[in-house]
């Protein structure tokens, strides 16, 4: 059975220079494209992968990456902002790693573009009014 | 032409005031001419809406059958310890009080998920809160223990009482350090890796009073969504720093010590804070009418935030060591184009004050006004002037020796 999913892989610092995307290709044959990659504020590397490729091995792929250390999130991990609460503040602006908050610089509100919204949950502890929320 | 706040306030009563916000203001001037609008304007409203440490609220829960004291003994508001220190049923939280159970920076950095600032948010919300108290029994108070929902309705006062809020200007906050911090103004990146502020600028009270010529004690405020008061100078009032040609402050100056009743505040304008790595607080609200006695008080209204600067502090070094050291100045203007440059780089910033949210106190303040349901008063005193050499000092520790 074939699958294609988007996932978000932390890696933590040590192993930003490792070779592990180029494993997944070669040793379970999964064809992958890479959707955002970057370096959080705690120096790990995130990663944004569509995987393509048979089950079997994408399971067997995902199990050598947790073994590996890299933490995984399935991008269905769903963050979203409760309006009520968001107070506009724009603290949360400089912490997301894809740049998912813009200020309007007309009214000085923050727009949230939840499509560029990687899940990595930097912007929930961050914000001061809890308005981030992140539902599983 | 000199108005007097009599004057203005009975155009008030006549529905006839002309009010403008601090923003709306500065168009409006730059084409009638400064005498033209000094003329016509009644009153300019300001607002901002930040984290303010420094408040906090008193109540009085009313006393209990058979009587306890809480003063001497240990009281809790859903979990949140207040002061008992004053008396039998008067209580005092502080928006930063934490749950003796919270793991604060056990693992760094904490959450703070709720704290003082949460419960003062759920009292105006008119939530009920858990009331636990223990204490140790006289002969007129025997009572030990209580345990109890209460509800804001019900108390025979709660006060918002801050001590020290709308600062004006303030630091503008950066990392040099290699390593990510949190601080009370927010995640820092490493290496300069972001430079985060907080002023709403040329809306901001006590910019547009550089001088505290209007603003005094027993100045009517918007406070917390109702009516509030100037009580005093806030703590670490520094009026005597540096200033620009216009006298605008160069680094955090004037402070105010601010109150009013709990029981016409909203939770839309008083909300809690959770600052990760650093603890918790409260968000408030506070918007101050200035009126336009003349054209020099006019004239400081039209202040923009072109011509605010504020000193950036490297808040991996010069702030947690209270060394004097400056990266450098940049405005409100600046700030507020999303990068700012500091030693040749360039540093994305963010504000951690709402200017939407400010913009609109001062809206809601200025329909007040309008409306007839708020007048201006003269000061009762005036706040400490630029020139009164009041300065704020830091603690001069003296060894115990036993
Ligand atoms: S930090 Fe939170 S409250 Fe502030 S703008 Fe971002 S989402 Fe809104
Ligand atoms: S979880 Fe928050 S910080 Fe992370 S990508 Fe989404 S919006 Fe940005």
């Amino acid at each position: 059975m074939a699958v294609d999913k988007k996932i978000v892989l932390r890696f933590p610092k040590r192993m930003v220079d490792r070779p592990i995307v180029y494993r997944l290709v070669k040793d379970y044959d999964l064809e992958f494209n890479i959707l955002k990659a970057s370096i959080t504020p705690e120096q790990e590397g995130l990663l944004v992968l569509e995987l393509k490729g048979n089950q079997q091995e994408y399971d067997k792929g995902i199990e050598f990456l947790l073994k590996a250390g890299v933490q995984i999130q399935s991008l269905s991990q769903d963050v979203t902002r409760n309006e009520e609460r968001c107070t506009h503040c724009g603290a949360c602006v400089t912490i997301c790693p894809t740049g998912a908050f813009k200020v309007d610089p007309k009214t000085r509100k923050v727009i949230f573009e939840d499509e560029k919204c990687i899940a990595c949950g930097l912007c929930i502890p961050a914000c001061p009014p809890r308005a981030m929320e992140v539902h599983f | 032409m000199v108005k007097t706040i009599e004057e203005i306030n009975e155009k008030i009563k006549a529905g006839k005031a002309v009010v403008f916000n601090a923003e709306e203001i500065i168009e409006f001037a730059r084409e009638k001419g400064v005498k033209k609008t000094a003329e016509q304007v009644d009153v300019v409203t300001t607002g901002t809406f930040g984290i303010m440490c420094s408040s906090g609220a008193y109540f009085n829960v009313g006393h209990t059958k058979p009587r306890i004291k809480l003063g001497g003994g240990r009281t809790y508001m859903n979990d949140v310890p207040a002061y008992t220190g004053l008396a039998a049923v008067d209580l005092f939280l502080g928006a930063n009080a934490l749950p003796d159970d919270d793991p604060r920076n056990r693992i760094h950095p904490g959450e703070f998920n709720y704290g003082g600032g949460h419960v003062i948010e759920e009292l105006v919300a008119g939530k009920d809160i858990r009331l636990e108290a223990t204490a140790f029994g006289t002969d007129c108070y025997p009572r030990r223990k209580l345990e109890t929902w209460i509800n804001i309705k019900d108390l025979n006062e709660a006060v918002l009482f801050n001590i020290r809020n709308a600062y004006q200007n303030y630091n503008v906050a950066v990392n040099t350090s290699d390593k990510t911090i949190y601080t009370y103004m927010g995640v820092l990146k490493p290496n300069l890796g972001n430079a985060n502020y907080s002023s709403a600028g040329q809306l901001s009270p006590l910019f547009n009073d550089p001088f505290y010529k209007t603003i005094g004690i027993g100045t009517r405020i918007f406070l917390g969504g109702g009516t509030g008061f100037v009580a005093w100078q806030g703590t670490q009032y520094n009026p005597s720093v540096p200033r620009t040609e216009k006298g605008i402050p160069k680094e955090g100056a004037g402070t105010l010590a601010v109150i009013g009743d709990m029981k016409q505040m909203s939770p839309r304008w008083l909300v809690g804070a959770s600052v990760q790595g650093y603890g918790c607080s409260l968000t408030v609200g506070i918007g101050v009418p200035i009126p336009i006695l003349d054209e020099e008080v006019l004239r400081y209204t039209l202040v923009t935030d072109a011509d605010i600067v504020a000193p950036v502090i490297d808040y991996s070094d010069a702030f947690p060591q209270l060394k004097p050291d400056k990266l450098g100045e940049v405005s409100y203007a600046e700030l507020k184009s999303g990068k700012i440059k500091i030693k040749g780089k360039d540093v994305p910033t963010a504000s951690r004050s709402s200017y939407p949210k400010a913009l609109e106190i001062a809206d809601i303040l200025k329909d007040w006004i309008k409306q007839g349901k708020f007048f201006l008063t003269s000061p009762v005193e005036k706040l400490p002037g630029a020139e009164s050499g009041v300065r704020v000092r830091p603690l001069k520790e003296r060894p115990i020796e036993e």
